[in-house]
């Protein structure tokens, strides 16, 4: 199929008066990691949101597989795509296995099927089942807390992911191996994701195209390489913070 | 001080009563309050509403809340059913407060990935929001337990029979004795149900 995954068409989204999002159109193209880049408060969370049906467009429409997702059944909507954010969310009361295999187990897989794939899916996030399978969500490191939270959004092989920050909380150089496992499950398992961030670098590293936002507008929407030229006053302001000796952004 | 025989049955026989009392009233405010706190954890500004009313019935001295039943025709009158309905509005507050704060002290996290993964809202509150939960419900639970093992001996005042009697009397006869054949057992009765139910609460928390 060529048809884009996600479409945005004239999307506007607003909190009473005020715009969270004003206007925006885009295509996430089977396949690609599309980056949302932009500020705290630009509105790209509410753009993820706004693809799985958690809140529903002001105006416009958005579109998953080519319908509106105020057609979709809001249950079936969010089995269809995977969805991992800050804070993990994962469940306390509940093992690891038994947290990875929440979607499975939602969509009635038989035991052996759920217990294989979950062990398939622990294993490529480098947690041997048997050593973490039984664990609780409390007993691991914030890495490997993400990483359980990617197994979970994957259980239920969904065509479409989404991350909202996900590497934010980590240490510099648990995010850098977080990115790296990023690429490679990009490599190996072609699943289409929409990817949000504030961190310039990690868009650039990751990213097939990168849409940066700006106060609920789309900026600009291009490859990392084109970004890089700077065509925008926004794009250069996050550029700016690659530059050596300014401080972290 | 010895305790003679009848006095000794008549103890056991009060305290049964007391018991009953006590069971009755907190069975129907875990029935009415539990629920509510569910309804109402997603209904804030109602849920606030509903509390400061529970919280005003909480103020009204216990004594004066028997009394301002009596004459109300269906739930008044001398007895048991009296007692159990100013009992049951004593225990509400505290099941009903707990049930609400535990459902939305959930991690917004949690609940947020619980809904984006495709969860309907009554899987959400089975298998997220009330096994998270279930600790502080309990202690709401024990906490009306204790307060209504108390106040239940002021039933007696209106007929409601339970270890209030033997107070009672022995507050009119002056008589030491009758007093502590009616608080010892009822301060028993608190300590035990607050450790039994210390120890639920601890062995069913989540992980």
């Amino acid at each position: 199929m060529t048809a884009p995954i996600v479409s945005f068409r004239n999307v506007s989204y607003r909190i009473g008066r005020r715009p969270v999002l004003d206007g925006v159109s885009f295509d996430v193209e089977r396949g690609e990691t599309l980056v949302l880049l932009g500020r705290s408060g630009s509105g790209k969370t509410t753009a993820l949101k706004l693809i799985n049906g958690l809140i529903h467009p002001t105006e416009g429409d958005v579109r998953v597989e080519g319908r509106s997702t105020r057609d979709w059944d809001a249950v079936r909507l969010k089995r269809h795509i995977g969805y991992v954010i800050q804070d993990v969310g994962l469940f306390p009361h509940w093992t690891v296995a038994r947290n990875v295999g929440l979607v499975p187990g939602l969509e009635g897989w038989d035991r052996r099927r759920t217990g294989e794939k979950v062990g398939e899916l622990l294993e490529r996030m480098g947690l041997p089942p048997g050593e973490f399978g039984e664990r609780y969500p409390r007993e691991l490191s914030g890495g490997q807390r993400q990483r359980v939270g990617v197994a979970r959004a994957l259980a239920g092989d969904p065509p479409l992911l989404l991350f909202d920050e996900p590497f934010g909380a980590l240490d510099p150089v648990t995010r850098f191996e977080a990115q790296r496992l990023f690429l490679e499950l990009r490599r190996s398992l072609h699943k289409t994701a929409v990817f949000v961030t504030h961190d310039v670098r990690e868009a650039l590293r990751l990213a097939s195209r990168i849409a940066l936002l700006a106060n609920g507008r789309l900026e600009a929407i291009a490859p990392p390489l084109e970004f890089r030229r700077g065509e925008t006053a926004e794009a250069r302001e996050f550029l700016a913070c690659l530059e050596p000796k300014e401080e972290e952004c | 001080m010895l305790i003679s025989p009848r006095l000794a049955s008549e103890m056991v026989e009060l305290t049964l009563d007391h018991l009953v009392l006590v069971g009755i009233s907190l069975a129907l405010a875990a029935a009415a309050g539990i629920p509510l706190g569910i309804l109402l954890a997603r209904r804030v500004s109602a849920g606030r509403w509903v509390l400061s009313v529970a919280n005003v019935v909480q103020t009204v001295p216990s004594l004066a809340l028997f009394g301002f039943l009596l004459p109300i025709p269906l739930i008044g009158g001398i007895g048991k059913q009296t007692a159990i309905v100013a009992l049951v509005l004593y225990a509400l507050l505290p099941i009903l407060r707990n049930t609400l704060v535990g459902i939305q002290g959930v991690d917004r996290a949690v609940r947020e990935s619980a809904v984006a993964m495709g969860m309907e809202s009554r899987q959400v509150l089975w298998h997220v929001e009330l096994p998270l939960a279930l600790r502080t419900i309990l202690a709401g639970v024990r906490l009306a337990t204790v307060t209504t093992i108390g106040t239940a001996t002021i039933a007696a005042a209106i007929g409601g029979g339970g270890l209030g009697v033997f107070i009672f009397r022995g507050v009119a006869a002056v008589d030491t004795t009758q007093i502590l054949a009616g608080a010892a057992p009822a301060a028993a009765l608190a300590l035990l149900s607050d450790g039994g139910l210390g120890w639920i609460e601890r062995k069913l928390s989540p992980a």
